[in-house]
């Protein structure tokens, strides 16, 4: 399910950034990439994509810098009995 | 799930159901209400108060608001349609929706089940009006330019100062979502009118929407509780306005589409009815032309806008360039074939009361206002090299 996880939040940030190269504990912040627009569609695709709501006590810029970090925030507030997608 | 919107808590008690509003009451809405009245309004320079009571009894302040808030769970497809149809009567009532829309989608998005309780009802059924204070007299386009602060007080809470200006509904609304510097980036909080310190100077004579009771807004020393922050702070905190003005673009754009059919359903029936050598203005080519445009224009417009919507409801990311390209495309559009409307209709056009001329007027601010034409070219070009330089 891990994988799962990571593997489509690196995706979307990749697709978003064709020419980045970035690996799941890269701090994504230190490239440079991220402005308000793109914190807004990436917290917009972590809540649809995974079923969540993060809360705003939880919108912290540690659970962000990381596609792992995206992950185990993902894990964290997914809701228990949800069945992993592909 | 943690969805504050549905968690008991946040609902208020057995709240009247609004009609579900849709494109053809909005129709139906502004026929009645809006066309007829929408020059001596833009003369006035004011929404009267019965009118504004209408629109709250047509359920049309926020019905995208879920019901537990007291609204009427339309999808935001919907409210595109609603909002186009608004606009193509009067962009001052558009404009009052637009900045109301704004708050309410950021209170639902990020209020607390407190804030929504205290809130929601009051907002959804226009008891309340919101109004959206970003601009200050120095920070238009430049947002980190904001001179306004919200400082931790004493004893918790906040302490604002600061002038906003150009504020749509400013003069009327009850609640003001105020953008600050707070002690770490920008912070939005939510204002009430009756706050000690708030003083309201209306701003008359706009170029366009006339009637959107524009102020300017001053906070000397507005103590705040702590409950006045909305969503989070830190990091995260850009993203309430992003979101905000992610809205208030759509609903800009749905009225620019408005304004390039009122333009089209003008242009349509004066040039059936008016002859030059003898023959209709209609059967000249080079007014076919204009009218061909205007037709194709306000059928890509639609097209954009829903595509937004759609992407709205579906909760893709997408949805935020989706919607800067529709505003961008359907406001330039709408400013030239309002321009082209005036043409059409030679001195008629230039009339006192026109009513193309009062799109003419109404379109140009479509250009500035949610992001300039410039704004919006340099973001939509940064998403070109972003995603196709190799
Ligand atoms: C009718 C009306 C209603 C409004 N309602 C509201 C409201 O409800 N709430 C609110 O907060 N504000 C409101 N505004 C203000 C509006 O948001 C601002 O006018 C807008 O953001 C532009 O800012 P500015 O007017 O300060 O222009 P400036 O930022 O001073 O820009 C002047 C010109 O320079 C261009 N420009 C700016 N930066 C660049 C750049 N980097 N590159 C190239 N060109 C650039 C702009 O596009 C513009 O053409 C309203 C304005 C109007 C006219």
């Amino acid at each position: 399910m891990s994988d799962t996880t990571s593997a489509r939040i690196l995706d979307f940030i990749t697709a978003r950034f064709p020419q980045a190269e970035i690996t799941e504990t890269e701090d994504i912040f230190s490239l440079g990439y991220i402005n308000s627009l793109f914190a807004m569609e990436l917290v917009m695709f972590v809540e649809n994509t995974f079923g969540i709501r993060i809360p705003n006590d939880q919108l912290r810029l540690d659970d962000f810098r990381t596609v792992k970090a995206m992950t185990e925030l993902v894990n964290r507030l997914r809701p228990a009995a949800a069945v992993p997608t592909a | 799930m943690t969805d504050q919107l549905t968690a008991p808590a946040a609902a208020p008690a057995a709240l009247p159901a609004p009609p579900a509003p849709d494109r053809a009451s909005a129709r139906a809405f502004t026929d009645a209400h809006l066309v007829p009245a929408a020059e001596e309004m833009d003369r006035r320079g004011a929404v009267p108060e019965d009118l504004l009571t209408l629109i709250g009894e047509a359920g049309l302040w926020a019905p995208f608001l879920p019901p537990a808030l007291g609204g009427s769970g339309t999808s935001m497809v919907t409210l595109g349609e609603i909002h186009e149809e608004i606009g193509r009567g009067c962009s001052s009532t558009r404009s009052l929706l637009t900045v109301h829309t704004m708050v309410c989608w950021a209170l639902h998005r990020w209020g607390t089940p407190e804030q929504l309780r205290r809130w929601a009802p009051g907002l959804a059924a226009g008891r309340l009006l919101g109004a959206f204070c970003l601009s200050e007299p120095g920070a238009g386009s430049d947002t980190a330019a904001l001179a306004t602060t919200a400082a931790p007080a004493d004893g918790g809470g906040w302490l604002l100062n600061g002038t906003k200006t150009w504020i749509t509904g400013g003069q009327r609304a009850d609640l003001y979502l105020v953008f600050a510097q707070g002690p770490s980036g920008t912070i939005a909080l939510l204002v009430p009118r009756r706050a000690r310190g708030v003083r309201v100077t209306p701003i008359e004579g706009m170029l366009g929407t006339r009637a959107a009771m524009l102020a300017e807004i001053t906070f000397s020393d507005v103590r705040l509780d702590s409950r006045a922050l909305l969503g989070p702070s830190g990091f995260a905190s850009g993203m309430v306005l992003t979101g905000t003005l992610d809205l208030g673009r759509y609903s800009v754009a749905a009225g620019s589409v408005g304004i390039i059919q009122a333009c089209l359903d003008a242009c349509a029936a004066h040039t059936a009815r008016r002859t030059v050598g003898g023959s209709p203005l209609r059967d000249l080519p080079l007014i076919q032309a204009k009218l061909t445009d205007m037709v194709t224009d306000v059928r890509a417009a639609r097209l954009l806008l829903a595509e937004a919507g759609r992407l709205k409801d579906a909760g893709d990311a997408a949805t935020i360039m989706a919607t800067w390209i529709a505003k961008y495309f359907a406001s330039t559009a709408a400013a030239r074939h309002a321009s082209e409307a005036v043409q059409i209709h030679g001195a008629l056009g230039c009339a006192p009361g026109s009513p193309v001329a009062r799109c003419y007027r109404d379109a140009k601010v479509m250009e500035i206002i949610e992001g300039s034409n410039e704004i919006q070219r340099m973001t939509i070009a940064a998403e070109a090299h972003r995603r196709w330089t190799p």
